[in-house]
């Protein structure tokens, strides 16, 4: 155990200080930058957007008083974090621990237990501050490593000009996302990997994978800093890689759900199949537990999509409506694509159909219109199913709990999806210009451009990451557990102790 | 005395118990057991993951009677476990050689 753990320290003081040297030089220009900022315009020093252009400054001498953010904005999203760590804990791990054989349900459960609470530990540490500071287009700054600098008054951009809300929040709801994205990764290699290796894994990829991600696809510094053509120039110079290429992702279809299941894929070929795998029964133990897991996650999904907008308004309550309808139409799509093959329509199914909704709609919730999450919806259950129920048996990996063919094909999906519903003439809601304040012409070359580059960026990113980081775990760990626990199960020979006692 | 061992569908049970309780059977010991005969397993689906169950839940229900009831006890048994179709289990008797009533002592017809 100590070594288990001097190990772990060991993993994690080399990712922070890979990161201090990699990054160091941005974030001294980061600070420089703030102090000329706060210098010109004391109004927006408590932004986070700690890079406000400083020669737009001048123009506006008289500035406003610092916005004070609106409370029900914060409450709904106080509300939204809630309804994102219940996806987690216990959603994701109920949906995934009833996939599992009975031997197996705790290490599914505490796999999803731990990765939730040393993730968000690890993003107040330096995480938060990797993904949202400026820096590089790829990787962002250490400035608010250990959170320096955020208080309970400073404050966050949201989508609308002039509108905040504490900083603190948007911490905690990006907070979740961090845990969510490692948790999904574990159904793909359940049933056969060390505690310590996943534990350790997860740190490696969460630092290198995830942060840059997130940073690449959410960093920007907030529509107030864009008024004219030559300020939009300066965001877009200064937010993450795929922000600037315009790539729509509104809650995550890349950063979460392609990045997730990219990671599994290699992760479940890297360890190789469960023993037994296609010889003996690895049926689930309890569907039952699946139900309630996947309707935890389709409840709290509200809070991760229409959350996503960051204030209560209009497009909050679009990506409401979008997530309901798309995640109806894919649960109904899947069940008639068992009904009219050779299966019965399964409670499985059903669950499956409506997480592979859920994937699908998160990247496009915000854009497009409810009649386009409909169509997302009923799209995306026969190809996940494909992936599932034929790719998956034709290539022979044994990704357990279908962590690629619902997360990363549906993912892929959706932001395509995004790309070509978005548009208003299909009942989009487009995207908004920010210098002339309206919507935005829409370009449908451009505009699926921009979401191939992010979908290829997540593949790419993760799929690299993720082996390179098993490869170093498995070189300091290892990564299966024997034969013998194997067959036992994860649960007495991991943890010591049994799900159920008969 | 005779030993009458019977596997039958489970949700017979009730019927089969009331049966036999009707023409003066003593005790049942009753058991959940798995196990396949004419009938065969089934197949289930699981994300398109073919599952052949051969072994389907029954119910074993045992009793020990006098030897001039066996007639009874297995015409109650078939009369109340058919449902006609296959599955419907089997029933199976043995000679008892002893029984011994634990609190008391008795032994033979008495301790039944």
């Amino acid at each position: 155990m100590k070594k288990l753990l001097s190990v772990l320290s060991l993993v994690t003081l080399l990712g922070v200080s890979a990161l201090t040297t990699s990054t160091i030089s941005y974030a001294e220009d980061a600070v420089v930058a703030t102090e000329a900022a706060v210098e010109a315009a004391p109004a927006p020093e408590a932004a986070p957007t700690e890079a406000a252009p400083a020669e737009a400054a001048p123009a506006e001498p008289a500035a406003a008083p610092a916005p004070v953010p609106n409370k029900g904005d914060t409450a709904w999203m106080i509300v939204a974090t809630v309804l994102v760590s219940l996806m987690v804990i216990p959603g994701l791990a109920l949906f995934y621990g009833g996939l599992v054989r009975q031997k197996n349900m705790l290490s599914v459960l505490m796999q999803t237990f731990v990765i939730f609470s040393l993730m968000g530990v690890l993003w107040a540490i330096y995480g938060y501050s990797v993904a949202f500071t400026g820096g590089s287009p790829f990787f962002g700054g250490l400035s608010k490593a250990f959170l320096s600098g955020v208080t309970p008054e400073s404050i966050a951009a949201t989508f609308s000009k002039g509108v905040y809300i504490p900083e603190y929040m948007f911490v905690a709801f990006q907070l979740t996302f961090a845990a969510i994205t490692p948790a999904l990764i574990i159904g793909a290699f359940a049933e056969r990997m060390k505690f310590s290796a996943v534990l350790a894994f997860m740190v490696l990829w969460f630092t290198f994978a995830y942060l840059p991600m997130a940073h690449m696809v959410w960093y920007w510094d907030g529509p107030d800093a864009i008024t004219t053509a030559e300020s939009l120039n300066t965001v877009l110079a200064n937010a993450g890689w795929l922000w600037a290429k315009g790539a729509l992702d509104f809650a995550g279809g890349t950063v979460v759900h392609i990045n997730a299941g990219v990671a599994g894929l290699v992760a479940c070929i890297v360890l190789g199949k469960r023993i037994g795998y296609g010889k003996e029964a690895m049926t689930p133990h309890s569907l039952t537990l699946t139900m309630v897991g996947a309707s935890l996650l389709w409840v709290g999904w509200f809070g991760f999509n229409a959350g996503s907008n960051l204030e209560a308004n209009g497009y909050a309550a679009l990506a409401f409506i979008n997530t309901m309808i798309a995640t109806g139409a894919a649960t109904i799509s899947w069940m008639f694509v068992e009904w009219f093959g050779k299966s019965k329509p399964s409670m499985l199914g059903a669950a499956s159909g409506a997480v592979a909704g859920l994937v699908a709609i998160t990247p496009a919730c915000g854009f497009v219109g409810p009649m386009g999450a409909i169509i997302i919806g009923l799209l995306v259950s026969p190809i996940c199913y494909f992936f599932v129920t034929k790719v998956k048996y034709m290539f022979g990996y044994d990704d357990a709990l279908d962590v690629f063919g619902v997360h990363a094909v549906g993912g892929i999906f959706g932001a395509l999806a995004t790309g070509v519903f978005v548009n208003p003439a299909l009942g989009g809601a487009g995207v908004v210009d920010y210098v002339a304040n309206g919507v935005a012409a829409y370009d449908f070359g451009a505009q699926m451009t921009a979401q191939i580059y992010a979908v290829v960026t997540a593949i790419v990113v993760s799929a690299v990451v993720a082996f390179i980081s098993l490869k170093v775990v498995d070189l300091l760990i290892g990564l299966r557990v024997s034969e013998e626990s194997e067959r036992e199960g994860l649960d007495t020979t991991e943890h010591g102790e049994r799900a159920y006692h008969a | 005395m005779k030993f009458v061992s019977a596997i039958i569908k489970p949700f017979k049970l009730d019927e089969v118990r009331e049966a036999l309780s009707n023409i003066g059977v003593q005790g049942i010991t009753v058991t959940e057991v798995k196990g396949f005969g004419r009938q065969k397993g089934h197949t289930e689906l699981y994300r398109g993951a073919e599952y052949v169950v051969d072994f389907l839940p029954k119910v074993k229900l045992e009793v020990a009677i006098k030897d001039d009831m066996l007639d009874q006890v297995v015409d109650a048994i078939e009369k109340s476990a058919a449902t006609g179709k296959i599955g419907d289990g089997k029933i199976f008797v043995f000679n008892l050689e002893q029984v011994y009533r634990i609190r008391t002592g008795e032994t033979g017809p008495d301790a039944l």
